[in-house]
Parts: structure tokens; sequence; C-alpha cells
């Protein structure tokens, strides 16, 4: 089995991973930290396609992971401070209905 | 050739100026408004006569570098983005007033201009861009100026919230898909891409997940749990620009798509079940917008219903004719919709300022003192059922149409169902509306130009029916689905 | 952690089911992609030379696809927006004050931490480094002052600060429009300038990560001053 391959399957796992948690959990903080795992899986196979290139990785998928990060940190901020509003508002850190 | 950058750096840079500055947010933002006006009125001429316009940002080419492209359809959603943006904004300066107690600093007001702008920059970037990397940065850009938009309304943060982790889950689909391709083929050019795409697993496995994440973002049934709470509790003009504007945008990424890179992997199997689920929305959503108790409520589900009618394009594709028949009518709905939806959340929003509430059964005595917002509201609806000489008709009829040709009857009978539903949530709310009564809540006028604004907007969408001939013209510039070959045009 | 309805039950076991069997359609895909394949790095070497730097993840942030890069500093500063227009932020609370020892080791780490930051900065145009790993080691000083010795950081809301917020998307987008203006495309640095270009860029974006970063940490819009 490649590096890549290897590496990209681990980012899958993750991703799949990261699914789940989104679905079987409703405490906010919880659905957030597996949109994270999600994309820490769909990053990890950007990376692994770098490898792909051979000793000196191809820059463009790092280039676009790093950019990715800078997202996926600020959604990830926003949706913190409004969970935490939420938890003020509410007494409960989990969507208020229905829930999917 | 600046053209195209201008119409994403000006709402940029007015953004940034609205947000250091907030004594002058909102003249710099109607300054904005109306120059991006301008400027994709003139972008549209150039693509009219010129055709499409191509551009390598900072110089270098594809594949080393990201593309913009503007063709007939890009003019089009970029003029409907800018007639909606400018209307939503002149609404603006009525419904979000500086309350002087606070010291001046009355924060939804001063956080809608800056959020306001951002969105904007970011749908214009969607539309003209040619690079599907490019394309999940403005998708995030969009999408997150759109939640916070939503939660400038107290009463809107849980909705919210809802929206960003839907949102966030369909941007990582969608992110997967870019790798994949890139994996394949060495770029994220969607020109490049179109022609080197071949029908192999991992291409398939693209498709499907950068479908899955754009239908998710376009709230298309079952996927659309997410977006009445959102559009209904929104703050109006956030509501108008969100039913009107945002979805729109990920549905023209899935169309760009589907016509460019997808268009050699898309079988039929995946068009089909798009309609079904186009039909699901139309039938749902249309039911619980009769249900609904209150008026944005109504107005946000029949977005779930209209969003269903523009997803019946995908079966109808598969035959030629018919196919280019339905992409017209799929797009004269969309811009249709975009126009009456969002003069139709702008008259809602009037209503709910004057009365206090939305409901719609006490919603007598709206007629008497709001005669204006009422004849926005009946224009408005009336495009949304499809009645003549609107906008929503002329898409509708072209989709009646391509249906019949195609030979997929079954088409047909949902349109006819949609439209008698649609009729039937629209009357309930106007009969109410028109009930003269003396009003048992006290009524605060609405600022004059949040009236006008919402009836201009209705109105647009009446005379993108009437005046259909040169948009016509114009969505056939660089439409790769060929001219629309009708036995007659319409009128 | 499971609630034990029985509808929730059964619906979340077909979606892990489904779950389960897109995991294996996915791997099933990363299986039949060549393990070997250059991309689009040969086209990175050969430009190289004319982007003004020497690092190549820099090159293609910076340079060649910068419009990615602009539009992802906006992301930054419309999330701090969205939070900024929610509510005030809130320092942690103080329960007990710092010991002497770690207020005292802060008060040398951040300026520490504010050199390394430069220098990354700089590191950027020939190795690993820029304008956000910068950044983020400035916010995570940030966060530490915050932290640490609440009551003596003073962050005030006011023109200054926002200038500050906007500065890495503002230069950004000013650099772009100016070169517009002059003739150019958006974003087509003239060739002996490239390197400065980027550096200016880098550098307000390195202050803007920074700053926004520790407000989102703080998770609000600071206050306007001792009437607020």
């Amino acid at each position: 089995m490649s590096q890549f391959l290897w590496y990209a399957l681990i980012g899958a796992v993750l991703l799949c991973i990261g699914l789940a948690g989104l679905v079987i959990h409703r405490h906010l903080l919880r659905r957030i930290l597996a949109l994270n795992v999600m994309s820490t899986g769909v990053f990890l196979v950007f990376v692994a396609l770098a490898k792909r290139a051979g000793e000196v990785p191809d820059p463009v998928p790092l280039a676009m992971v790093l950019t990715g990060l800078v997202v996926s940190v600020s959604a990830t901020a926003l949706a913190l401070v409004l969970i935490v509003r939420i938890q003020h508002l509410h007494g409960s850190a989990e969507l208020p209905g229905d829930d999917a | 050739m600046s053209l195209m950058p201008a119409l994403v750096l000006i709402p940029l840079l007015a953004a940034f100026i609205a947000f250091m500055l907030p004594r002058i947010a909102r003249i710099t933002g109607l300054i904005a408004a109306v120059t991006v006006v301008g400027l994709s009125l003139t972008l549209a001429s150039h693509v009219n006569t010129g055709g499409p316009l191509r551009m390598s940002v900072a110089g270098w080419e594809p594949p080393l570098g990201i593309g913009l492209y503007a063709d007939g359809l890009t003019a089009l959603m970029l003029c409907l983005t800018a007639i909606v943006g400018l209307g939503t904004s002149i609404y603006a300066v009525g419904y979000f007033k500086v309350d002087r107690n606070h010291n001046g600093y009355n924060t939804s007001s001063s956080g809608w201009w800056p959020l306001w702008l951002s969105l904007w920059a970011g749908l214009n970037a969607l539309f003209l861009t040619d690079d599907i990397f490019n394309l999940y940065v403005t998708l995030e850009l969009m999408g997150l100026a759109a939640v916070a938009l939503v939660a400038l309304e107290a009463h809107a943060v849980a909705a919210a919230t809802r929206y960003l982790l839907v949102g966030l889950l369909g941007s990582m689909f969608y992110l997967l898909g870019v790798g994949l391709l890139y994996a394949l083929h060495g770029t994220v050019d969607m020109k490049i891409l179109t022609t080197t795409m071949q029908a192999e697993p991992a291409a398939w496995m693209a498709m499907a997940l950068m479908t899955a994440g754009l239908l998710l973002k376009t709230a298309l049934f079952p996927l659309h749990f997410w977006l009445p709470p959102a559009h209904a509790n929104a703050p109006a003009p956030v509501s108008a620009v969100l039913s009107a504007l945002v979805v729109k945008a990920s549905f023209y990424a899935l169309l760009r798509l589907w016509l460019g890179p997808f268009e050699a992997l898309a079988p039929d199997l995946a068009g089909q079940l798009m309609g079904i689920l186009g039909a699901g929305a139309i039938l749902w959503g249309s039911m619980q917008a009769l249900m609904a108790s209150r008026l944005k409520l109504v107005v946000a589900y029949s977005t779930v219903a209209q969003i269903g009618y523009l997803f019946l394009w995908f079966p109808l594709a598969d035959s030629t004719d018919a196919g280019s028949i339905a992409w017209y009518g799929v797009v004269w709905l969309a811009l249709s919709h975009g126009l009456a939806k969002a003069g139709l959340f702008l008259a809602a929003g009037n209503i709910l300022h004057a009365s206090g509430h939305d409901r719609v059964t006490d919603l007598a005595g709206v007629g008497q003192h709001l005669p204006v917002t009422l004849f926005a509201v009946g224009l408005s609806c009336a495009s949304i059922m499809g009645l003549p000489p609107s906008g929503g008709f002329v898409g509708k009829w072209l989709l009646l149409n391509a249906a019949f040709v195609s030979g997929q009857w079954w088409w047909a009978v949902v349109l006819l169902v949609g439209g008698v539903m649609a009729a039937s949530y629209s009357f309930r709310v106007l009969l109410h509306a028109f009930r003269n009564k003396e009003s048992k809540h006290p009524h605060h006028t609405p600022h004059p130009v949040m009236e006008w604004s919402a009836l201009a907007l209705a109105l647009g969408a009446i005379l993108l029916g009437i005046l259909s001939a040169q948009p016509l013209e114009l969505l056939e510039v660089g439409a790769t689905m060929g001219k629309l070959a009708l036995t007659e045009a319409p009128q | 952690m499971i609630k034990t309805d029985p509808l929730r039950f059964i619906a979340i076991l077909l979606a892990l089911l489904t779950i389960v069997a897109f995991g294996h359609m996915l791997a099933w895909s990363l299986w039949t992609l060549p393990p070997e394949a250059a991309g689009l790095s040969l086209i990175v070497n050969e430009k190289m030379p004319e982007s003004g730097v020497d690092a190549q993840v820099t090159a293609i942030l910076l340079n060649f696809r910068s419009y990615d890069t602009l539009l992802e500093l906006v992301v930054l500063l419309v999330a701090l927006l969205g939070a900024w227009y929610l509510g005030k932020l809130h320092l942690p609370p103080q329960d007990s004050k710092p010991g002497l020892v770690l207020e005292g080791l802060v008060r040398f780490l951040v300026p520490v931490m504010i050199l390394v930051t430069g220098y990354i900065l700089w590191l950027g145009s020939h190795a690993a480094g820029g304008a956000f790993q910068a950044g983020a080691l400035l916010a995570g000083a940030g966060v530490l002052m915050l932290v640490v010795i609440a009551e003596k950081v003073a962050v005030r809301d006011g023109v200054r600060l926002r200038a500050l917020l906007v500065a890495g998307p503002g230069v950004f987008a000013l650099v772009a429009g100016g070169l517009m203006l002059s003739g150019k495309l958006m974003l087509q640095y003239p060739q002996q300038h490239a390197g400065s270009l980027i550096l200016l860029i880098e550098a307000a974006s390195t202050l803007t990560i920074g700053i926004t970063l520790t407000l989102l940490f703080a998770g609000g819009r600071p206050h306007r001053g001792k009437t607020d």
C-alpha cells in the first residue's frame, strides 16, 4: 500500500467517525467537535494527495489545506460563540425542536 | 476586463469601511449598492454584445491560477443580485434605525452593513468564478456571512446555529469532492475539468459528494429542514436576501458543475432522482406553507417549494430539445422567484413591524393601513403562483413545454398541482389581509422606503414576464444548452 | 448519550449503516486513484522564479492563488463580525489571582512570542512560514495575555482596533485595486515588486490574524470605553 493510500484511508475513516459523531450526539459542542474531526479527515486526504508527487510534495494541496484550515477555524469560532449564546438563552446546549 | 474583479472588490472595500467607520456605514453601503448595480448592468451589456468574458486573476492562467468567467447566465445572476441588493439596502435604511439610547450603537443596525456587503462580495465572487476550489472559499464566505446576518435577530440564534452546522457539513462534502477531482486531473479549473473528465469511480464519488454538499446548501427536500426556521426568524432584509439570492447561489454552482465537468458523467437516474426530490419539495413545501401559522413561515416554506421547481431541470435535461427549454424555464423561475420572494419577505417585514406580529389569522386591517405593502404581497404571490404576465408564469410555461416535448408528462402534473397549492396558500394570506377590521393591535407605520422598496421588487418579478425578450437574448450568450427553440416566443 | 427513543434509535442505526457503506465506497474510490501523480507541482516549479518568493506554498498562497487567500481573510473577518454583533466579549473570570511566577512567565513569554512571530513572518519567503503561522502564534500570545493577566489588558473598541482588524484583507484589497487602476489585472504584481508586495500583505495579515483570533477567543466585541 502506497504512503498516499495509507494516509488517505485514515482521512476517510476520520471523516466517517466525524459524520457518525454528528449524527449520534445532540449536544452542540460534541457536534462541532464531530465536524472538526470530519474536516481533519478531509485535510488529511489532501495532504496525502501531496505526497503522490514524490520526495518534494505537491505544494498545491498543501496550500489548499492552509486555506481550508483558516476557514474551518473561523467557522468553528463562530459556532462556539453561537453555542455559548444558546446555552445562555435556553439553558441547554442542544438545538430545540427537530434535529437531524 | 476589470469589471469582474471590481464587482467583488467594491462590496469588500465598502464592507471594510462600514465596519471601521460605522457612522458612514449607511451611506457607504448605498453608494456601493448603486455602483454595483451600474457595474452589473454594464457587464451584462458587454456580454450581450461581445460574448462571454474570461479573465485569469493575478495574471496566471489556469491551471496554475484562478479563472473568472461570465456568460449570459452569470450576467443575469449578477444583475438579480444587484437589483435585489439595491432594493434590500434601501429597505434596510428604514428597517434598522439607529437607537440613540444605546450611545448610537444599535448592534443589529451596525451589523447589517458590513455583513451584508461581505455577503454581496461573496455572491458576486461565486457567480464569477471558474475554479472549483475558489468556489469552495466563496461558498464559505457567503455561508458565514449569512449565518452572522441571521444571528442579528436574538430569537434566531438557534436557527443560525443549525444553519451553520448544516452549511459546514455541506462544505466538507464539497471540499472532499474537490480533492478527488484534483487527484484525478491535476487541476481545479472548471473549463479544463470539462474536457478531461472521464467516467471512473473517483469521479462518480466526487460528483456525488459535491452534489450532496450543494443540495444541503440549496435546501432541497428532504435536506431542507434548516431553512424555514432560519428564513422565518431572521430580520426581514436578511430573509429577503437569503431566499432570493443565497440559495440560488449554491443552485447556480450545481448547474455550472452539471453543465460543465459532470456533463459526461451524469446518469439519467440521478436526474430523475433530483426531479423526484424536487417534486417532493414542491408538494411538501406547499403543504407546510398552507398550514403555517405565521406569515414569514408561510413565505419560508414557499421558498422550499419554489426551490423544488428549479430541480425539475435535471430530469428534463436528458432529452436535447426539452433540456434547452427546461433550462431557460428554470433560470427564469430562479430570477422571478428571487425578485418576488425578496419583495414578499420585505412586505412581511413591514407587516411584522407595523402590527408587532405576523400571525396569518390576525392579518385583518393590513389592507387599510398598509395598502402599498398589500399590493406588493399580491404582486409577489401572482408571480409565485405563475399568473400571467409575471416572470413566474413564463418560467412555468417553459417548464410545462419542456415536460411535454420530452414525453415526461408526469412533471407537468407536478407543476400544475404545485401551482394550485401555491394559489391556495397565497389566497389564504391575501384573504385574511384584505379583511377590513378594527385592528386590535397598535400600528407603527413603517418608513415609506420600506413599503416602496418591497413593491418595486415585486413589480420587478412581473416585469420579468412582460419584458422577457432582452434577458432571454442575454441568456443565450455562452449557453451550452443552445438557443431557445420554441415554435413561438413567450409573451 | 444516546436517548432511548426507539424511533430515533432506528434512525441513527440506519444513518450509521449508511455511513459505513459510504465509507467503503470512499475507500474504494481512493484505492482506484493512481498512487503517483505530479499534479500541478511541475508548473509551480517552472513559474517559481517569477513569483517573488522562494517558498512554494507561500508563492501559491500569495501570488498564484492569491485571490483565494484574500477571500479567506475576509471569511476570518466575517466570523469575527458574527461574534462581534452577538455580544460583548467576556474575559475568563479571575477566581484566584495568578501567582507571581505565572504572571512573570507570561510577561517574559509574550514579547518573545511577538519576536518569533516576526521571524516566522520573514521566514515565509524562503521556507515554511508566513502570515498564517505567524498570526496564529501572535494569537497564542494574545490568548495567554487574556487568560492570565486579563484586567491589565486594555482592549478598547475604536477606529484603531477596527483598522487593525481590517488591515489584512484591506491592504490585500487595496493592492489588488491599485494594481487594477494602474492597468494590470487584479493582483498581478509587477515582477520586480512582487516580493515586497507579498511581504507587505503578509505583515498586515499577520497583525489582523493575531488580533482577530484573540478576539474570537474572547467571544465578542470589546468595550467602547469607560462609560460602556
